[in-house]
């Protein structure tokens, strides 16, 4: 019944999502190494735990980095300076902030919709959303690609007004944006489910037209979470390699990306350079995750416990 | 039933905004995936088949089942064994491992195939050792496998750490002082709980594992017939004006993206439901 | 100016459920009226339709003579207490009480140093000056519902709505905040509705009480009336416990086991002979030690002042509530037997009480 459920005592104030909470079960720990417990299996599981990741993860980023500093800092800032290198980096980064940006603004809106709102279609739309994770990135690329050149069916439409997306970098921020859109929703929805109606309902009934209840009620409390899902949709953009390839012209200083880049320099057996622009890569993703890692303790800052 | 999170009034601005929502993502997400089947089946139905019946097509879809399932062996056993330590042990170290573990969802995929080649390549330091014994990682099967482990090794262990620290270890120490061992532990005990995010896990790695591009890229060599996987001869064939052929074998991608997906919302509805919303509340 | 609200014919159904059946309540300016009910009976619903929040199927929702029903709430200038507060949590306790003032049309808008004066004068009204700079996620339930509180008549509402406002509070508190809500609604001009499953809040603390049940108005009266003068059994047995003491009814007399009491007046005329039930309050029920007495005693169990004590009475479980000091010298003891004295009870006509005037019947 409707009124069983809203009568239901519940705590006031529910505390904040910690969607990401890594803490072990119980600290049985007496100095540096967990005491007998009566579990067994933590030798087993922590050898294969760390012989896996040595052979698929750490080992090759042990010998990305090595390569990397071969090359020496001269070297590194004769590479930084080709003109070449900077175009693609430009490319990367303005594409991935413009696609990231896209996704953040419709992403909270499919957000809000999947959450406030009732209509027919309503769980196939939310199932929807995951298509970009779903899909794999070759098959996006052509689709996307197909679907914008000019005689496709989007690009027919575009073509008329002088909007070419396809084999451009246009193309480029279309699939970048496609990539990202779910890392935005999917970290809004649960906020938002989180944040009771009540509180849009009490802003309502103090007077407050949708436009101040969205800027002032709405934003601040799920702004934690869509800075986090921009900064995951950023950093997936600027790694997005598949999906790019096809839509775009890969045209040095173009609309060349830095993933291409970096295969471009493989194919010309330049490994050091490749190394060293990896190398940058992974810095620039890191201070994303760490972005990240921030925006969350402020989302789990005391005020919002 | 009434439901608590749905605005009570659905006026018109509100209309208008479920509108642009559904217009976005029919842009951005329906029209793709319409697009493949369009392709695929521009030519009628024999295109389509004998697009999928080619033997490097063929080929291209016999190497991909077998470097998924490669893949999700190691995936479960990998995953298993993180979420046991990492989840029912604390030790020193245990955060790195985690974040670690989190690399490769941060890493470009190119990136991921560079560093693969960078250690096991021709040049690369285990390069002079694998040649001397005659052994060929990248430009092969045991690369393109390593690089879709590397894409795929977090799906499942992060789907099971947070699963095992809220189901807590009361089953299992029950078990052990019931008498048991403690594969029988294991076995009897926690693989059951475990078993419905196990599933989704798997599901998650499987989906990105057939469908990985650009670490595969980098390390296959792109040798047709012998070192393509689906994406791959994709590629190979839209790069050839072959689109009939190339949508054929992505259109089979994309129903195996619409199967993962719909398994994953019916698993997320049943059985992941209450733990997630647990889990977030 | 407080609101006169006319709630006329209301209906809400929520598919096959019916929250609202032609609901028709008026309240007069200045009135604290409590809603009372069990979980749904459709009181919150009500509530939410006065506010705006909800829309009814059919009805109107006259304030101050005016028809709301189509009216956006925002334009209501009503004043809503939520039951879990729904404070605005990223904003400080000046903040949320401040948003009504800020929120408005620039216009309409007082100066900030008028906003500053009227939140520093609500934070005097409910005691909270103090905490001016806290987060709510830093208060105690109490706490907040007094920003709630606050906030809610920032906007100066002609009516105040609270839905279940102690609700979410332990009992301690909760009688606290009851006392002090009342001696505010007497400070404020404001006409207040209060919607809560607890009687004795209700009887404490509001000026008439609307009882409801499945939807329907049972009764509507000052706290007095509907417990001395319950129209129906739903109403007698809400408002207290209950002992259901059967009786008889022969030619105009009433008796009740084990004894014959004759009636005051009219109970031939209104109630037909035979066997009926007189409800009775455990606490205008006694018992006198007897050895051919119809009731035996089960147990004897003190609470507080007074002492519990069940007893069998022609195969039903009953109690009564006699002051704890009285039982030393009655001779009373489990296992023993006793004859049930009721002082003061009501007859209803039949099981749900079709009778407009149900019978009262006292010990004179």
């Amino acid at each position: 019944m409707t009124e069983a459920g809203r009568e239901a005592p519940s705590p006031a104030l529910p505390a904040h999502p910690r969607r990401d909470a890594v803490l072990p079960v119980r600290q049985r720990r007496v100095g540096w190494f967990p005491r007998h417990s009566i579990l067994p299996g933590f030798g087993l599981s922590l050898g294969i735990t760390l012989l896996v990741l040595s052979i698929i993860v750490l080992l090759p980023l042990a010998a990305m980095m090595g390569d990397a500093t071969s090359l020496g800092w001269s070297g590194f800032t004769k590479l930084l300076a080709s003109p070449r290198v900077q175009g693609a980096f430009r490319v990367s980064l303005v594409c991935s902030l413009l696609a990231a940006v896209t996704s953040a603004i419709f992403g909270l809106l499919i957000a809000w919709v999947l959450v406030r709102t009732r209509f027919p279609g309503r769980r196939l739309a939310d199932a929807m959303v995951d298509l970009p994770f779903a899909l794999p990135t070759a098959v996006a690329g052509i689709a996307l690609s197909t679907l914008y050149a000019p005689n496709g069916w989007l690009g027919a439409l575009l073509a008329p007004l002088g909007i070419h997306v396809a084999y451009t970098v246009a193309g480029v921020y279309v699939a970048l944006t496609f990539v990202g859109l779910p890392f935005v929703v999917r970290s809004v929805q649960p906020v938002l489910q989180d944040l009771e109606a009540e509180q849009e309902e009490a802003a309502t009934t103090l007077g407050a037209n949708p436009l101040q209840i969205f800027r002032r009620v709405l934003l601040p409390a799920i702004l934690p979470s869509l800075c986090s899902g921009f900064a995951m949709a950023f950093a997936r953009a600027l790694g997005e390699y598949g999906s790019v390839i096809f839509i775009s012209s890969n045209r040095p200083m173009q609309s060349e990306i830095v993933p291409l880049l970096i295969v471009n320099r493989l194919e010309e057996f330049d490994f050091n350079g490749a190394a060293a622009i990896g190398t940058l890569m992974l810095v620039l993703s890191f201070c994303v995750l760490l972005g990240i890692t921030l925006l969350q303790r402020l989302t789990l800052s005391p005020r919002h416990a | 039933m009434r439901d608590r999170a749905a605005s009570p009034h659905q006026g018109g601005w509100t209309i208008a905004l479920i509108a642009v929502a559904l217009l976005f993502m029919t842009l951005f997400l329906l029209l793709p995936l319409v697009t493949v089947f369009a392709q695929a089946f521009a030519s009628g139905i024999p295109a389509y088949l004998a697009g999928i019946a080619d033997p490097n097509a063929l080929s291209a879809i016999r190497l991909t089942l077998l470097v998924a399932a490669v893949t999700l062996v190691v995936n479960v056993i990998f995953g298993l064994a993180a979420s046991w330590c990492l989840a029912r042990f604390a030790f020193p170290g245990r955060s790195l491992i985690l974040t670690v573990l989190d690399l490769p969802f941060s890493v470009s995929p190119v990136v991921a195939g560079l560093m693969l080649v960078l250690l096991y390549g021709r040049q690369g330091w285990f390069g002079q050792w694998l040649e001397t014994h005659d052994l060929r990682i990248i430009f092969a099967l045991p690369g393109m496998i390593i690089a879709t482990i590397f894409v795929t090794l977090p799906f499942v262990a992060r789907e099971l750490i947070p699963l095992m620290q809220e189901q807590g270890a009361e089953e299992e120490e029950a078990a052990i002082l019931l008498g048991a061992s403690g594969w029988q532990t294991f076995l009897r005990v926690t693989l059951p709980k475990l078993r419905w995010g196990l599933l989704y896990g798997v599901l998650l790695s499987n989906a990105r594992a057939m469908g990985e591009f650009g670490a595969v890229s980098v390390v296959s060599g792109n040798i047709l017939g012998l070192t393509d996987t689906m994406p791959l001869h994709i590629r190979a064939m839209y790069d050839d004006y072959n689109i009939v052929a190339a949508f054929a074998v992505a259109s089979l991608l994309a129903c195996l993206a619409l199967l993962t997906l719909v398994a994953k919302t019916i698993l997320e509805r049943r059985f992941l439901g209450a733990q997630r919303e647990a889990r977030i509340a | 100016m407080p609101a006169h609200v006319a709630i006329q014919g209301v209906s809400r159904r929520f598919g096959d459920y019916t929250a609202l059946h032609d609901v028709t309540l008026e309240i007069a300016p200045g009135e604290l009226v409590a809603v009372l009910g069990p979980s749904g009976s459709g009181k919150t619903t009500l509530l939410r339709i006065v506010a705006g929040l909800e829309m009814p199927d059919r009805g109107q929702v006259l304030i101050n003579g005016e028809d709301n029903v189509m009216r956006p709430p925002r334009e209501r200038g009503v004043g809503f207490v939520f039951q879990h507060f729904a404070l605005f949590r990223h904003m400080t306790v000046f903040e949320n009480i401040a948003f009504g003032l800020r929120v408005r049309p620039r216009a309409e808008r007082p100066s900030r140093a008028d906003i500053n004066k009227r939140v520093k004068e609500l934070l005097d009204l409910v005691q909270l000056s103090w905490l001016e700079k806290r987060y709510p996620a830093e208060l105690s339930g109490g706490q907040r519902q007094r920003v709630a509180l606050a906030r809610a008549l920032a906007i100066e509402p002609r009516l105040l709505l609270l839905d279940e406002p102690f609700g979410a509070l332990d009992a301690k508190v909760r009688k606290e905040l009851g006392q002090w809500l009342r001696e505010l609604h007497h400070g404020v001009a404001v006409t207040g509705v209060l919607v809560t499953h607890d009687q004795e809040e209700a009887l404490e603390l509001s000026d008439r009480i609307v009882l409801m049940s499945q939807g329907r108005v049972e009764q509507v009266g000052t706290p007095n009336e509907v417990y001395t003068r319950p129209r129906n059994p739903f109403v007698f047995e809400f408002l207290g416990e209950t002992s259901h003491i059967p009786c008889r009814l022969l030619a105009g007399a009433l008796a009740t086991a084990g004894g014959a009491q004759t009636a005051q007046n009219g109970v031939a005329a209104a109630v037909a002979d035979g066997e009926s039930t007189l409800f009775v309050r455990p606490h205008d029920l006694g018992l006198r030690a007897d050895p051919s007495g119809p009731a035996t005693i089960r147990h004897i169990t003190p609470s507080g002042p007074w002492a519990r004590v069940e007893f069998l009475l022609e195969g039903r479980s009953l109690y009564a509530a006699l002051p704890l000091d009285s039982i030393a010298g009655s001779g009373l003891t489990p296992g023993g037997t006793a004859m049930p004295l009721p002082r003061r009870g009501v007859l209803f006509a039949d099981g749900r009480g079709t009778m407009d005037e149900p019978l009262h019947w006292a010990v004179s």
